[in-house]
C-alpha cells in the first residue's frame, strides 16, 4: 500500500516536488523584481540609472538591454563558474580566485558580439538600443548579477531566472524614475538641488517604498499552501 | 575636466608642480567625482553603514585608480581601439583581484561584510571614467597623480556620510561606541540628563539615508558654488 501510493507521487506528473520547485523559482522571480530590487535595494547600476532616466523613452531602451544581457550573461557566468573555475571543472583544481577577471571578460565579449549581432541582423532594433549598449558592460549590475548568483549559490534555473528578474527589477525602476523626473521638471525645485540632487532625494524615497514589499516573503505562501 | 584632458603636453616639466597639484585637489572640491562628475555612486551608497568599511573601501578604490590610471597611459599607445575596453577591463580586473586576495589575508571580518562590493571596484564608475576621460590622453606619472586624487575625493564623501550614518544611526564612530543607553557608551543616557533624549536613530541604517545624505551635499556645494548648478 505504501508502496503504491510512493509510486503514485513518483509517477504522477505534478508531483509535491516539482510543485515546489516551481514555488521557488517564482519567489527568486519576484524577489529580485521587486523585494529585492537591484537598484533600490542594493543600489546597483546607480550611475547609468542617474544619467539615463531623463526621459522614458531612452529609459525602456536601457531597460531591455540590460533583461536581455542579465539573463543570458548570468547563466554563462554560472557555466563558467561552475565548469571551469570550480574545484569539480574540467581543470580539476579550485580556481575561483580568477573569477572577476573571467566574468568581466565575458560580459565584456558577449555584449561586443551582441552588438555586432544586433547591427547586423535587426539595424533598427540596433538604432534603438545602440548607445546604451556599450554601456552596459560597465554597468555594476551585469557583474553585481554573476556575483550574487555565486554568494547565493544558484543552480542554473535559479540563476537564469534571477538574471531574468534582476533585469525587469532594473527596467521598472529606472522607467519610474524617468516619468517622475520627466514631471519634477515643472516644479518649483531650488535651483541647488535642481537635476543631480532632487533626482537623490526622489531614489532614496523610491528605496524607503520599496523596503515596504520586503516584509512580504513570497516563500511562506507557496510552500505552505 | 573636459579642459584638463585636452591640455597639451610639454616637455621640462617640475616633477611635482602646481599641474599635479591642481590635480590631486581639484577632485576633492569643484570636480568630486560622486557630486560633480555623479561617477561611482553604486558603491557609495552600500558600503558607508560603518566608518571602517567605508575608509577600507577608499583605500581599496584609490589603490585601484591610481594604478589602473598608470598602467592603462603606459599601455595607451599600443591598445588598438576596438578592444580598448577589455584590455582596460582585463587590467582593473587584476588589480581588483590582487586587492581582495590581500584584504581576505588581512582582515578577513571586513573582507566578509563588504562581499561582492570589492568585486564592484572593477565596474565602478570612477576607475574607468577616469580611464577613458584622463588616462588615455595623458601621461604615465600625470594620470598615476590623478587617479590618487580621484580615489581621495571618492573617500572624502565615503567616510562624512559613513561618519553620519555611524553616529546617528548607531551611537558610534569608528567602532569607538559614543552614544547609547549602556554604560559601555562614552555618554550614557541613561545617567546623563542632558543627552537623555537621545535614541539611535534607525533611518540612518537602512540604505536610502545615504541617498538623502548624499543629495544633501550636493545641495549645500551647489548653493556655495553657482557654477556647479544644473541648468537644464
Amino acid at each position: 500500500m505504501r508502496n503504491a501510493m510512493c509510486r503514485a507521487a513518483h509517477t504522477s506528473y505534478l508531483s509535491p516536488h516539482t510543485f515546489i520547485k516551481m514555488g521557488d523559482l517564482l519567489n527568486i522571480f519576484i524577489k529580485s523584481v521587486f523585494i529585492e530590487n537591484m537598484v533600490l535595494a542594493y543600489f546597483l547600476g546607480m550611475c547609468s540609472f542617474l544619467a539615463v532616466s531623463k526621459s522614458v523613452k531612452t529609459a525602456i531602451g536601457l531597460g531591455a538591454a540590460v533583461v536581455f544581457v542579465l539573463t543570458l550573461t548570468v547563466p554563462i557566468n554560472w557555466f563558467i563558474n561552475e565548469k571551469i573555475l570550480g574545484p569539480n571543472g574540467i581543470f580539476g583544481m579550485d580556481l575561483t580566485f580568477l573569477r572577476f577577471i573571467l566574468f568581466i571578460a565575458t560580459i565584456a565579449a558577449f555584449v561586443q558580439l551582441v552588438e555586432m549581432a544586433v547591427e547586423k541582423f535587426s539595424p533598427s532594433l540596433y538604432n534603438a538600443l545602440g548607445i546604451f549598449l556599450p554601456l552596459i558592460t560597465v554597468n555594476c549590475s551585469i557583474l553585481g548579477g554573476a556575483l550574487f548568483m555565486v554568494a547565493r549559490e544558484y543552480n542554473l534555473a535559479e540563476a537564469t531566472t534571477f538574471g531574468f528578474g534582476s533585469g525587469i527589477g532594473f527596467m521598472v525602476a529606472i522607467v519610474v524614475m524617468a516619468a517622475i523626473r520627466e514631471k519634477i521638471r515643472y516644479s518649483a525645485v531650488p535651483p541647488a538641488l535642481r537635476g543631480l540632487g532632487i533626482a537623490f532625494l526622489l531614489t532614496g524615497l523610491m528605496g524607503i517604498a520599496f523596503m515596504s514589499l520586503m516584509g512580504i516573503n513570497p516563500g511562506n505562501y507557496m510552500t505552505h499552501h | 575636466m573636459a579642459e584638463i584632458a585636452t591640455q597639451v603636453e610639454q616637455e621640462k616639466e617640475p616633477f611635482f608642480g602646481k599641474k599635479e597639484r591642481k590635480l590631486l585637489t581639484d577632485p576633492l572640491s569643484d570636480n568630486n567625482p560622486i557630486t560633480v562628475q555623479v561617477l561611482g555612486i553604486c558603491s557609495a551608497l552600500a558600503v558607508t553603514t560603518l566608518v571602517n568599511k567605508a575608509f577600507v573601501m577608499a583605500i581599496a578604490v584609490t589603490f585601484v585608480t591610481a594604478m589602473s590610471n598608470f598602467a592603462v597611459s603606459f599601455l595607451r599607445k599600443g591598445m588598438p581601439k576596438q578592444i580598448r575596453m577589455i584590455v582596460q577591463l582585463v587590467v582593473v580586473a587584476f588589480l581588483v583581484t590582487l586587492v581582495e586576495l590581500a584584504l581576505k589575508a588581512a582582515n578577513y571580518p571586513i573582507w566578509k561584510e563588504l562581499s561582492v562590493y570589492i568585486g564592484l571596484i572593477i565596474t565602478n564608475c570612477i576607475v574607468m571614467g577616469r580611464l577613458e576621460a584622463y588616462a588615455m590622453a595623458n601621461k604615465p606619472w600625470r594620470s598615476f597623480v590623478d587617479g590618487i586624487g580621484n580615489g581621495l575625493g571618492y573617500g572624502v564623501i565615503l567616510i562624512i556620510v559613513a561618519a553620519f550614518r555611524e553616529l546617528f544611526g548607531k551611537g558610534s564612530l569608528a567602532g569607538f561606541q559614543i552614544i547609547g543607553n549602556t554604560p559601555d557608551y562614552l555618554i550614557d543616557t541613561t545617567k546623563n540628563s542632558f543627552f537623555s533624549w537621545y535614541m539611535p536613530n534607525n533611518m540612518m541604517v537602512i540604505p536610502a539615508a545615504a541617498l538623502f545624505l548624499i543629495g544633501s551635499i550636493i545641495w549645500i556645494q551647489r548653493s556655495k558654488n553657482q557654477n556647479l548648478v544644473d541648468v537644464s
